[in-house]
């Protein structure tokens, strides 16, 4: 077999992959774009050994830990998302600006305050942990407070 | 006469090149890639959620036939059972506890997809043209001359436990850290009155 088939298979799903990665708005559909990538990356280490014929099978067992490692990121990535889905209500990526810079204040803050709205009422049974980091947050605290 | 003497060299041919002729096998490749790619692009392009995810099946159970092709057999089933079997559920529950719409949800696509779309079309262009000028002639030899093939359970646990066995266990490490992380993510220390059912500790 020609090797240029399953290289080219992967550069093309890795490219698939990206443009999930860019275009997609939530944040599972982005996880699920991600694995499509890792995927074209493991066609890549299973060809090569393949055709290197290693004797140590360095491809395949690298293909099993990467497998193994995006079971794990799917499971801590799952669990994120769906953190943020219960202090704030969406999962939405676009929607998950906190930490942007503000180039006007004005214009930030009214597009914010309707997005603050809902996160009061599921912050009160947040954990210790991300209660004391919203408070640290100047403009947000303030936002909610207003 | 000529007839036996030809039908013998294509036994001897399928013999030696297993199951499928090498133009055979590349014939599949290939369909099997084509079909991989479209269940990839409608993944990336849908607008249901969980179609989404279903079209993600479909991928990724055309990568493990892939593995197949290319001798790989142990991977091709540590594929189907963790990802098609456990990954793909995980994202399916992850939509369901997300309350995500199960029609059509029309934002499912953020603005930026035009950029998103130039970007990776050039990305696959230029990998394109530099992996297929780099391979151009690179053949591998799927045919094994004699024993398991080099993807066989027993050459990889061989490979696996005798000269990866340090990875193996850091692995081990580093899957029990992410089965810790899911659990602590996940468990709200507000609702302790709640009963054990409500809490979200089992999703992971």
């Amino acid at each position: 077999m020609h090797l240029a088939y399953p290289a080219v298979l992967a550069v093309l799903l890795f490219c698939v992959g990206l443009y999930g990665v860019l275009a997609r708005r939530n944040a599972i559909l982005v996880l699920m774009a991600v694995e499509l990538m890792l995927n074209a990356v493991n066609i890549n280490l299973v060809a090569f050994d393949v055709w290197l014929r290693d004797t140590l099978h360095a491809g395949q067992a690298l293909t099993l830990f990467t497998i193994a490692i995006a079971a794990a990121e799917i499971g801590i990535g799952l669990a994120i998302v769906l953190l943020v889905h219960r202090n704030r209500g969406s999962s939405d990526i676009d929607r998950l600006r906190d930490l942007r810079e503000s180039d006007s204040p004005s214009g930030g803050d009214s597009g914010g305050g309707s997005r603050a709205e809902k996160s009061p009422a599921s912050a009160t049974d947040n954990d210790a942990e991300s209660g004391s980091d919203q408070q640290v947050q100047g403009p947000a605290a303030g936002r909610r407070h207003a | 006469m000529n007839a036996l003497a030809h039908s013998a060299a294509t036994h001897a041919a399928a013999d030696h090149h297993g199951f499928l002729s090498p133009s055979g096998v590349e014939i599949v490749f290939v369909l099997v890639g084509l079909v991989t790619l479209g269940a990839a692009l409608a993944t990336v392009t849908t607008k249901q959620l969980v179609h989404a995810a279903l079209w993600l099946v479909v991928a990724l159970g055309g990568v493990a036939v892939e593995y197949l092709l290319l001798t790989a057999e142990f991977i091709a089933w540590v594929q189907v059972l963790i990802y098609v079997g456990s990954v793909v559920v995980l994202i399916l529950f992850g939509l369901m506890l997300t309350r995500a719409p199960i029609g059509r949800s029309p934002d499912a696509d953020s603005g930026n997809r035009w950029a998103a779309l130039a970007v990776s079309v050039a990305a696959a262009a230029t990998l394109v043209t530099v992996v297929v000028d780099a391979f151009r002639a690179t053949w591998i030899d799927l045919a094994d001359p004699a024993g398991p093939g080099s993807g066989s359970s027993e050459v990889t646990g061989t490979a696996l436990f005798r000269h990866w066995v340090l990875p193996f266990e850091a692995l081990s490490v580093l899957l029990l850290a992410a089965l810790v992380g899911a659990i602590v993510l996940s468990r709200r220390d507000g609702d302790r009155d709640l009963p054990p059912a409500r809490t979200r500790a089992g999703e992971r």
